[in-house]
């Protein structure tokens, strides 16, 4: 009996400890292995792609398709969880994608990584993408993904309480103030802040007072050597937000967060929003007109420009078929029917210039969107980016409380510059 | 039944063997089995000789002992080893090795990796240069192109060693080669399953190479930067970047480096760093006051609560305990990852159901004194459940003949839980308390999901009012400058030394208390 027992909790401990080695294994990341595989073609080889999963989807009859007609087998694999840091292990470890998906401003650390390929367009190619999408894509002077899908932020209005666009911010908040005392709304505007701060959407407000992240280098990338947080353009669109905030007009307020902004301006909580296309099944729901413009500047101010972040297909670099990738990657995703049906399962605006066309044909939206992007800014790419994102937010939730522009501004400036070691 | 098994032990092999048992152990054995069959092709595969040989004399080890009727302490003992080696001895082993590197995003591969890196990401295309169609095929069992230059129609053929006119081949209308003089075209699916050797083969030209681009494309190219063994430098673009072991990156004359970098050995330089970077050595102090009053707190209070709960359903006319029970554990029973993301929206200001409910207009997560009683208050809800059902426990173990006792010997009921029963609870309970101190002294989900570390001042960016160890150096190694796992590695190592300490002086006490009371 005794005997028995002991076996039995041998057993299980045993098997406990082949699973749990089995997961501590390189060649297995916890998070990759999640889809199926799509078995088409004759074993001419093996295509693996990795993308989140609003797009394995609509990738999968694709996927198929090139598989068929270049008889190989292609797998679409769903990630669903810090794809890029996934995908950087995995490449390391020869257990990563041919393919990948990702917004563009990975580039700069994937290619620190030495995790991608730069990706060879033809001028033609090339010239079927909007100027803005081949920019972001470019890095070094290198092209290093195909652009699939173009977003931004802009202004979402509900018409059926604010008819007209707002030329300015101030206009924008008088209308807003107006509604909220007439007890129409509760808020003037849902626009992220949360403790933290939101730079993201906080960006095309601080551009339009003045505010720059970056200077430019020669070549009009931006140049981590210059950071410009506590410049005094910067300073003046911090005091501009912190006159917005909950010590001036109380439009700007660290209670909306990005779970509820979305959520009020559906339940018509605020007449205005900003947000991005991932916001319309949400709007749409709400059951009231809309309409979508470019977000405004001050009066007077600079143009508010949002940054713009353009969904790509990378090739990895420690792929197992690269020939395949480059192949997928350059000839066939750049295809019009791909980028429609991509747009058709997830609605972000395609970056192809024709597919965008006749998606507006239908979608009024989407057209609206890339015309309130078009002269946005793309997310800089540069590795350095990431040591913006928090200091600059944090600064952002400050001076919404209140706090000191300048000193905040310049508490940013030293964390960034400390954390670049400028 | 145990005496019975060691007389059998002790006796050797003669002993009832049941169907049961000889399943059981084929079991047993067939997972070990399993356990090698799965991890020695990757193994192998990787040329890692010596995990190979690990791997193989622990399944020899544990074949053996449960094969043979003798060592059967080690029958016990072994699997707990393995658990020990694999989950506490290697994770330690591992972070501490880690911290003398500074591996992380720009520095995870050898320095090979890189230069093949820093070469194929500088490739460009020749200028001028025609976007050559390209069709596989194999003259005898030699891969060569055939490139279409779409302007000219022209055909040419590309090996390894030329690039030549290739007169009397056939285009199609795709632009690609239907028929050519001694040359075998390839079908697309015969093409793909060669392509490990396209992407090898480079077609040389006086610029450059042609290279394929897929398997329908070509272009030629030429790497801007090409490294050179001879100086163990990069050059190109009319500069220089020499290799710098020290720090595993490229550096040219003016300081700058080429992005892609490689993982070195740096010595102490994260931990020096981690003692004289100015925001963490500026900050210790007061973020080390907050996280020992934040892990003391939670311990106390979920303490406090769980065992006055316990206390009160464990009164001999309570009833309905069980309904109680059930309430009780509902909080440790759900998971707490969702509940913290639950309750960081109900502080919230404007929209959360707190203020609402209490008709209040607090900033809960604004300021820093109501930051911190709401994490420790959200931290006491989810953790008292756990001090319930363990004090729970403990109580069945106390006679109550002892608080009897105490009560005819005059002692007030609060006489008797102070002078007899807490003693004795904490007899039991003090390892447990230790523990959860450890734990929430690192409890960074109770911060990161809730208030992010925050409110912060406006003039300090980098560490938060609710901030511990933990959150604010987990921001310094992954938030900024990318992944730092070299850094972070260093900062887990001074954690780990800082718990290690209070809790080897907590047991010390607490073998004290024991030798009084037990």
């Amino acid at each position: 009996m005794r005997k028995r027992t002991l076996s039995v909790a041998a057993l299980a401990s045993l098997a406990f400890a082949a699973t749990a080695c089995g997961g501590s294994d390189p060649a297995a990341p916890s998070a990759a292995p999640s889809g199926s595989a799509a078995p088409t073609g004759q074993a001419g080889g093996t295509l693996v792609i990795w993308a989140d999963p609003n797009r394995v989807k609509a990738l999968r009859p694709f996927a198929d398709q090139f598989g068929t007609e270049n008889g190989v087998t292609v797998e679409v694999k769903e990630i669903s969880k810090d794809n890029q840091q996934t995908f950087i292990t995995a490449s390391q470890q020869g257990s990563g994608p041919d393919v990948m998906i990702g917004a563009h401003d990975w580039i700069g650390n994937l290619v620190q990584n030495g995790a991608i390929d730069p990706v060879n367009l033809t001028e033609a190619q090339k010239a079927a993408f909007p100027e803005i999408a081949m920019k972001a894509v470019t890095f070094d002077g290198q092209t290093y993904g195909a652009p699939y899908a173009v977003e931004n932020i802009a202004l979402i209005r509900n018409t059926d309480l604010a008819p007209d666009a707002p030329a300015t911010i101030e206009d924008l908040v008088k209308e807003g103030k107006r509604l909220k005392a007439d007890g129409k709304v509760e808020e003037v505007l849902c626009l992220p802040v949360t403790q933290k701060g939101d730079a993201f959407h906080a960006y095309p407000i601080f551009a339009a007072g003045g505010g720059s992240l970056f200077g430019a280098t020669p070549s009009g990338d931006p140049d981590p050597k210059q950071v410009m947080l506590d410049s005094p353009g910067s300073v003046k669109a911090f005091g501009k937000l912190r006159a917005l905030g909950e010590k001036g007009d109380g439009v700007l307020k660290t209670s909306i967060t990005n779970e509820n902004y979305i959520v009020n301006f559906a339940a018509k909580k605020c007449a205005y929003l900003i947000s991005g296309p991932w916001a319309m099944t949400d709007v749409k729901k709400g059951g009231f007109g809309y309409d979508i413009t470019p977000v405004p500047s001050f009066e007077g101010g600079a143009p508010a420009t949002p940054f713009v972040g353009v969904q790509t297909f990378f090739v990895a670099a420690k792929g197992k078929s690269k020939a395949l990738a480059q192949e997928f990657v350059t000839n066939y995703v750049t295809d019009k029917d791909v980028a429609k049906a991509l747009y058709d399962a997830d609605p972000r605006p395609p970056a192809l210039t024709e597919a965008l066309e006749e998606v507006k044909t239908t979608d009024a939206d989407a057209g609206k969107f890339m015309d309130a992007g078009k002269d946005g800014m793309p997310m800089p790419a540069i590795p350095e980016m990431q040591a913006v994102w928090q200091p600059f937010g944090i600064a952002e939730a400050a001076v919404v409380k209140g706090g000191d522009a300048a000193k905040a501004a310049g508490a940013a400036q030293k964390a960034i510059d400390g954390a670049l070691k400028n | 039944m145990a005496p019975d098994a060691r007389e059998t032990a002790r006796r050797g092999p003669r002993r009832t063997v049941t169907t049961a048992f000889v399943v059981s152990r084929i079991a047993v054995l067939a997972v070990a089995a399993a356990f090698l069959l799965y991890a020695a092709p990757p193994l192998a595969a990787a040329g890692s000789w010596t995990g190979l040989g690990v791997l193989g004399a622990a399944t020899a080890v544990i074949g053996y002992l449960y094969l043979t009727p003798r060592h059967i302490p080690a029958k016990y003992l072994v699997p707990g080893t393995v658990f020990l080696i694999a989950f506490q001895i290697f994770p330690v082993l591992y972070t501490v090795s880690t911290a003398f590197t500074n591996f992380g995003d720009g520095h995870r591969g050898d320095k090979q990796a890189a230069v093949t890196a820093i070469e194929t990401g500088s490739v460009r295309q020749a200028p001028g240069s025609p976007e050559y169609d390209l069709t596989v095929g194999l003259r005898g069992q030699e891969l060569v192109f055939l490139l279409v230059d779409p302007d000219t129609e022209q055909v040419r053929l590309g090996t390894a060693d030329s690039l030549s006119p290739l007169p009397g081949a056939q285009v199609g209308v795709t632009g690609k080669v239907l028929r050519a003089p001694g040359v075998t075209v390839l079908t697309t699916p015969q093409a793909a399953a060669r392509g490990p050797e396209i992407s090898a083969l480079s077609v040389p030209t006086p610029d450059g190479a042609i290279k394929a681009n897929g398997l329908s494309r070509a272009v030629e190219g030429k790497a801007a930067l090409v490294y050179d063994a001879g100086c163990d430098c990069v050059r190109g673009d009319a500069d220089t970047w020499t290799a710098d072991d020290g720090q595993g990156y490229f550096v040219n004359a003016a300081g700058e480096h080429l992005a892609q970098g490689w993982q070195v050995d740096v010595g102490f330089d994260n931990f020096a760093q981690v003692l004289t970077n100015p925001t963490i050595s500026g900050y210790f102090l007061g973020v080390f006051g907050w996280n020992t009053g934040f892990a003391l707190a939670s311990v106390g209070g979920t303490f406090a609560l769980g065992m006055a709960v316990a206390l009160a359903l464990h009164h001999p006319r309570m009833r309905g305990t069980t309904v109680y029970r059930i309430a009780l554990i509902l909080p440790y029973a759900m998971p707490s990852f969702a509940m913290l993301l639950v309750w960081r929206d109900l502080f919230n200001r404007d929209f959360g159901l707190i203020n609402q409910f209490f008709g209040l207009n607090v900033d809960w997560m604004g300021q820093p004194g109501t930051a911190r009683l709401a994490v420790i208050l959200v931290n006491l809800w989810l953790g008292f459940p756990y001090m319930f059902l363990v004090t729970t426990g403990a109580l069945q173990a106390i006679p109550r003949e002892l608080t009897e006792a105490a009560s005819i010997d005059g002692a007030t009921p609060w006489q008797g839980f102070r002078r007899v029963t807490l003693p004795l609870l904490l007899v039991a309970l003090t390892p447990l308390l230790i523990s959860s101190f450890a734990f929430n002294f690192n409890n960074f989900n109770a911060i990161a999901l809730t208030s992010e570390g925050g409110p912060f001042p406006a003039e300090n960016s980098q560490v938060g009012a609710t901030d511990l160890l933990i959150t604010y150096t987990f921001r310094l190694a992954f938030g900024t400058g990318g992944a730092q796992f070299g850094f972070a590695a260093a900062i887990s190592v001074f954690i780990f030394a800082i718990v290690a300490v209070i809790s080897a002086v907590a047991f010390r006490r607490t073998r004290r208390q024991e030798e009084v009371y037990a």
